[in-house]
């Protein structure tokens, strides 16, 4: 009985047990309230239409600032991973953002930009790109020279390059960093709308957390964890599966 | 194209288009792997490279074929290139079609396809290379290198490490596809007895830093 589905399964009713263990000890849904007293408020707000609204704002804002991020993450790790002068010059400047607390970064983009749509996802993809492209570089260090090689003999072009002989290689680097970036982004977006934005999950988690009203906090947050493990079931993974192919085959 | 005046000018200007390899000095850091390594070859014409491990035959295959600029004198070299290197050196993420397709972009489907059966791979068209063994993944490169109709084909020991009988299949395989396609051919070999089967002429590397010997082997006799 030690298959994985059911222990996931099992270890989270676990924890669903806990919950509604704490909140009847804690004998106070203003602090914790159990998850049965969640179902009416979600499926209000589910009705309204306010969930799905906030829930697509901040899902556009994580899929403009991860394909932004990822873009700009590979592309300069290919650069620095290629080129050891590039690498050279620009590896301090890598340290620096990487180090630089997420909340300087989107601080500092709402004063320098404006409380608008821009500066958030600037801000965002700023606060990713260094670990992309991090990732990346180690991949692109670990390039097999011998098909760089035949490429060039044959003359194939840029793009054929780049689409057939490289990004495959880079393919487990980019998978590894597609899927903490996910992770990360998500969260940091929350922020960047809990700070300064009037829609989105961050938003409405600012305004419920001023009302005190935890369960409203936990639904919307809870929301959007489903629609993000979706997103991994749903085009993450089955992504992984298809670029791994040939390794299984 | 079926102007016969101009058919009969292009063939004069490729007959005009001998490989010319001029490598004054190779240097990896203090050492002098090359010293003075001078020969022409003609177009159709199949050159063997003999010497032992280790004296710079690679090296001289990496010049020829471009990879390596970093060297002292130049290789006059066609544009239509063709590499087979010891190890096949395939698109592992691509299929065997895909690995002769995406090479030369001019390349039908359909001409690939009887490019693969040409070469006995006519039922793999689908798999990975993985999926294939070594001696078929060998036999892909060659496709791969032939499907271009190069006017220069450069080979590092494409028959090591295959037992006799598939060795002896690509050997004979290879000298077909030579004879079909014409291309000037420069190939690196440990073994004799492959260079006087294929090669017009036989070159040898000797010595440290490596020059070609003085003499030229002809079809297996010394001039
Ligand atoms: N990238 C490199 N850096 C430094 N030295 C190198 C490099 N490549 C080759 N050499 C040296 O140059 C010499 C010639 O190497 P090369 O690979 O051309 O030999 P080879 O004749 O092809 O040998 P084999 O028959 O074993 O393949 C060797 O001494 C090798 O150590
Ligand atoms: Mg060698």
């Amino acid at each position: 009985m030690t298959d994985k589905r059911t222990v996931t399964a099992l270890s989270l009713f676990g924890l669903l047990l806990l919950w509604f263990a704490a909140a009847a000890l804690t004998a106070d849904p203003q602090i914790l309230p159990s998850p049965a007293a969640l179902v009416q408020p979600f499926l209000r707000e589910a009705a309204s239409g306010e969930l799905p609204y906030h829930l697509s704002q901040t899902l556009i804002r994580v899929a403009w600032a991860f394909c932004l991020a990822m873009a700009l993450g590979i592309a300069l790790g290919l650069l620095m991973g290629r080129s050891e002068r590039v690498d050279r010059w620009l590896d301090p400047w890598l340290v620096v953002f990487l180090n630089l607390p997420a909340l300087v970064l989107i601080v500092l983009c709402y004063l320098w930009i404006g409380l608008n749509e821009v500066a958030a996802i600037v801000a965002v993809t700023l606060n990713k790109v260094p670990n992309v492209a991090t990732v990346v570089r180690e991949g692109a260090r670990a390039l097999d020279p011998q098909l760089d090689a035949m490429a060039r003999v044959y003359r194939m072009g840029r793009l054929t390059r780049l689409v057939h002989v490289t990004l495959p290689q880079l393919a487990p680097f980019i998978a590894a960093s597609a899927r903490s970036g996910v992770a990360v982004i998500w969260k940091i977006v929350l922020v960047v709308e809990f700070l300064g934005r009037s829609s989105g999950v961050g938003f409405k988690i600012h305004m419920f957390f001023q009302l005190f009203d935890v369960a409203m906090v936990l639904v919307y947050a809870l929301s959007f964890i489903a629609v993000m493990l979706a997103v991994e079931w749903a085009i993450l993974q089955p992504w992984e599966r298809r670029v791994r192919r040939w390794r299984t085959a | 194209m079926g102007d016969p005046a101009t058919v009969g000018a292009a063939r004069a200007a490729l007959a005009d288009r001998v490989i010319r390899v001029n490598v004054i000095r190779k240097t990896f850091g203090a050492s002098v792997v090359l010293d003075r390594v001078v020969f022409d070859i003609n177009p159709g014409e199949t050159v063997a490279i003999l010497g032992p491990s280790g004296i710079g035959k690679s090296t001289l295959l990496r010049i020829v074929a471009g990879i390596d600029t970093a060297y002292e004198g130049e290789v006059e070299r066609p544009a239509a290139l063709a590499i087979v290197f010891q190890e096949p050196t395939l698109l592992p993420w691509r299929s065997a079609l895909r690995n002769l397709t995406l090479v030369h972009p001019g390349l039908s489907d359909d001409d690939a396809r009887a490019m693969l059966g040409k070469v006995g791979l006519g039922d793999k068209a689908g798999l990975f290379p993985r999926q294939l063994s070594l001696g078929q993944q060998r036999r892909l490169a060659l496709a791969r290198a032939f499907a271009g109709a190069p006017e220069l084909l450069i080979m590092d020991e494409p028959f090591t490490s295959l037992d006799p009988a598939t060795a002896e299949a690509m050997l004979s395989l290879t000298e077909r596809l030579i004879a079909e396609v014409r291309p000037a051919t420069l190939f690196v070999t440990h073994a004799r007895s492959e260079a006087d089967r294929l090669a017009d002429r036989i070159l040898e590397l000797r010595g440290a830093p490596a020059t070609l010997a003085p003499h030229l082997i002809r079809n297996g006799a010394s001039s």
